[in-house]
């Protein structure tokens, strides 16, 4: 115990499970809080939400947030009156709730963070809060002191003179039904000082008689210690209402006799033991079922796990094509043992990956309220419907998702409904009604934000965009090219700034950063009826589904979700054009060739796509090109790797992949190819030059050992 | 042999510092989130004593004081219930129920092993 300071601070390393739950606690604070904005919470609701400031408050306590602990005490208040049904909740009420949640959810975060908060932060809604107190015709009690560490006077802490006390104690039978135990008590005196103790054995009845539940004796004890009244006192904190009890101060010690305090001992033990059944007996039944039990694991070893396993999967595709190479027809057992092998892992990896996945609801949650708030700035009505909450994604995928997707919604409220007299006048109803639905497809996840507004301006849009040079004046875009120029950078903004969305951010933001996450976003717009975006997200970024093309002697990943279809063409359906570069001609549409060889310099490639083949692929930003490859080798589920830890970012390459034989792929980045493609056109051939700083990219005969 | 405490709190943090605090002292920590939890863990393993707090989801610390003391191996056994400060009510509640004592919410480590040492014999 010495060495244990009353400080506490050997709790800080309990800070980041503190900040892990408070983060969980917060987000489902904001949850319930939202919920009770259009209901009456219920008693279980306001219990929850009155359990989340306080185990908030308990932990901020141990580890010394004041700000907290005070803000939490008042908020905390509030809700025990709430729940208590001393008062009751209405609008004000509500929406205060919902700000003390962000004021709490900001000193939190300045904790973590290790960051003071400026002195009036939170204020208004502290007072507020005790506005709702004494409305309720009760005051706060005053804030709690802060760490109870030095608080409860011990053994050592107020040390005098040596003084005698003389206790009086008579147990009560309820004594022994809060399982307190007067030998403890003893012991805990003879911490004190010498004791000298006494036992009244007159009330004891013949054994027969004995109720063992009962409490027949009581003692005199004699302290002897330096130790004030309050010390000698706090022995007996527990047992205060249970017994009779005199604490007299005498100015000297006097002798007693040894030999009653060891009786007294045992009969204490004894009578107070004969309560005390052996702690197996019956078992105890549970009324409920125990819910599904989850563990909190660290993101890192997660990641080393996933790691791991796609290490195995890769050293597993190694055997089995040393098997398949050197076994020639015989090793059938081996063979066998291989598949087996390869089938285990891929189960494995399934299960590494769905670790990570996480239900999209934290993301959803944060919706409603945004939508609200919005809405009641712009004075327009609002109604946000969400399904499929429950859909898994990556924990990576999901923390990305947040900004996209906040961002989308505030555009679908601010520039997507109207106003609810515009509705009005177009005959629908004054509420606007937005959908966040999302959804598994194949091996992506489809979130779609629906709106029933006035839909995209194509006359607006495709005029600023020919003002910006954007598109050319000429230019006869289809509604769909329109559509999609809302994602074109520079262009979301300026007339449309307003103090809601118009950050600086824009829809080409929103497309940069699905897109960086692997995924897609779409757009479909029906005038006077609303928009639709879908997000077409991977599941998982740690894995590709993958096509593996060969051009010359290399290996490139096409992302598979993005290929359209392949085909060997004619001859005469190939053209050059004027500017440089190459198109297809198929079903009368043209599309731009990418040659492989020429963008990465690979040598010995087959140079005529009607030699080859050209994989039609359609780019993030929706334009279709077609790439040309020497060969497709086929379908494979591949690991990614990141290039970036080692060398700078590659024009055109999203990641790497080590394929089974040991040697790198590429895994193409198609929206930067097209890009690529698009700007070097003019160049004679269209090969892209690395820029001088980038190293020689990587040796594909590195990977596999030679020595 | 070491003392067995049963930790019932729905934070992680407080259950990781009382569990923390005990470990560090010898004793050996079972740890519930709730009451119903504390129960059907207790039906199997044979604690000295429980530490629970009051405000928990499914079943709360007043009703598993009441609950364990309704059953006979449980009479004797010490029950710490957790409260905060100035949850005189609380506590009132858990001592009317059966609760042996109570600890207040923040606690220094010492002043915990103080008041476990208090009403939890060692062996």
């Amino acid at each position: 115990m010495a060495d244990l300071a009353p400080g506490g601070d050997e709790y800080a390393q309990f800070r980041t499970t503190f900040f892990e739950e408070c983060t969980e606690l917060l987000a489902d604070l904001e949850q319930r809080l939202d919920q009770m904005q259009s209901n009456v919470a219920q008693a279980e609701e306001l219990n929850a939400v009155f359990r989340a400031v306080h185990s908030i408050k308990a932990g901020a306590g141990a580890f010394k947030f004041i700000r907290l602990v005070e803000f939490c005490h008042s908020f905390e208040a509030v809700l025990d009156k709430l729940r208590s049904g001393r008062i009751a909740q209405d609008d004000r009420i509500s929406a205060v709730l919902v700000r003390a949640s962000d004021v709490l959810a900001a000193l939190v975060e300045a904790a973590q963070a290790n960051r003071t908060v400026a002195e009036g932060f939170g204020a208004d809604v502290a007072e507020e809060l005790q506005m709702i107190l004494n409305e309720a015709g009760d005051a706060i009690a005053a804030s709690p002191a802060l760490f109870a560490g030095g608080q409860g006077p011990n053994a050592d802490a107020l040390k005098l003179a040596r003084r005698t006390f003389q206790i009086k104690f008579k147990p009560h039978a309820e004594l022994f039904r809060h399982a307190n135990e007067p030998l403890l008590l003893v012991r805990e005196l003879k911490q004190l000082g010498e004791v000298v103790a006494e036992c009244d054995i007159s009330r004891l009845p013949a054994l027969p008689s004995l109720d063992p539940d009962d409490a027949y004796l009581s003692w005199t004890f004699r302290v002897v210690t330096d130790c004030t009244r309050s010390v000698v006192a706090d022995v007996f904190e527990f047992v205060n209402e249970d017994c009779d009890l005199e604490i007299e101060a005498l100015s000297e010690s006097t002798g007693g006799s040894q030999a009653t305090a060891a009786t007294a001992h045992d009969r204490a033990a004894s009578t107070a033991g004969a309560s005390m059944e052996p702690a197996q007996a019956e078992l105890a039944e549970s009324k409920r079922p125990v819910g599904g039990s989850s563990i909190r694991v660290d993101l890192a070893r997660i990641d080393r796990l996933v790691n791991m396993v796609g290490e195995l999967v890769i050293t597993q595709a190694m055997l089995a094509e040393r098997i398949s190479d050197q076994s020639g027809g015989q090793g059938h057992q081996l063979i066998q043992g291989q598949e087996d092998l390869a089938l285990h892992t891929r189960e494995l990896q399934e299960c590494v990956m769905a670790i990570r996945m996480q239900p999209v609801k934290s993301v959803f949650a944060r919706m409603p309220r945004m939508v609200r708030e919005i809405a009641a700035k712009l004075n327009k009505k609002v109604r946000l419907i969400t399904s499929g909450e429950q859909t898994e994604v990556d924990k990576t995928v999901i923390e990305e998702l947040a900004d996209p997707l906040t961002h989308m919604i505030r555009n679908s409220v601010d520039h997507g409904i109207e106003d609810p007299a515009t509705r009005r006048a177009n005959g629908k109803s004054e509420e606007g009604t937005i959908e966040l639905s999302a959804v598994h497809r194949g091996g992506n996840i489809l979130i779609q934000v629906t709106d029933d507004g006035a839909g995209i301006d194509r006359g607006r849009l495709l005029k600023k965009a020919i003002d910006r040079g954007l598109i050319a004046s000429a230019a006869n875009p289809t509604d769909e090219e329109i559509d999609n120029l809302i994602f074109a950078a520079g262009l979301s903004t300026a007339e449309q700034v307003t103090d809601v969305s118009g950050r600086g951010v824009g829809m080409d933001v929103v497309r940069r950063n699905i897109s960086d996450l692997g995924g897609r976003i779409q757009v479909q717009s029906i005038a006077g009826k609303g928009t639709r975006f879908t997000l077409i997200l991977p599941l998982t970024l740690a894995v590709l589904d993958g096509m593996l093309v060969a051009v010359g002697k290399e290996k490139y990943i096409l992302p598979l979700t993005s290929i359209l279809e392949s085909i060997r063409p004619e001859r005469n359906q190939v053209r050059a054009l004027a500017g440089g570069g190459e198109v297809v001609s198929i079903r009368g549409e043209f599309i731009r060739l990418i040659y492989l060889y020429r963008i990465f310099d690979v040598p010995g490639a087959i140079t005529e796509p009607w030699a080859g083949l050209i994989v039609l692929v359609e780019t993030d930003s929706g334009a279709k090109v077609g790439i040309v490859v020497d060969e497709l080798i086929g379908q494979q589920q591949v690991v990614i790797k990141s290039l970036q830890t080692n060398f700078d970012r590659v024009a055109g390459i999203s990641g790497a992949t080590i394929l089974g034989n040991g040697k790198v792929a590429l895994i193409l980045d198609l929206d930067q190819l097209f890009g690529l493609t698009e700007r070097s056109a003019p160049q004679a051939n269209g090969r892209i030059g690395r820029e001088s700083s980038t190293p020689p990219l990587v040796e594909t005969e590195a990977a596999a050992p030679d020595c | 042999m070491a003392r067995r405490v049963l930790t019932v709190d729905d934070s992680k943090t407080i259950r990781e510092m009382v569990g923390f605090t005990l470990k560090n002292a010898g004793f050996e920590v079972f740890e519930a989130e709730d009451g119903v939890r504390a129960l059907s863990l207790l039906a199997g393993t044979s604690v000295d004593l429980v530490i629970t707090d009051v405000n928990m989801p499914n079943m709360d610390g007043v009703t598993l004081v009441k609950e364990l003391r309704a059953r006979a191996p449980f009479k004797s056994l010490p029950i710490l219930v957790l409260t905060t400060e100035g949850g005189e009510d609380k506590k009132a509640e858990g001592r009317a129920a059966g609760a042996t004592g109570w600890i207040v919410k923040p606690f220094a480590p010492d002043k915990l092993l103080q008041v476990v040492n208090k009403v939890c014999p060692s062996h």
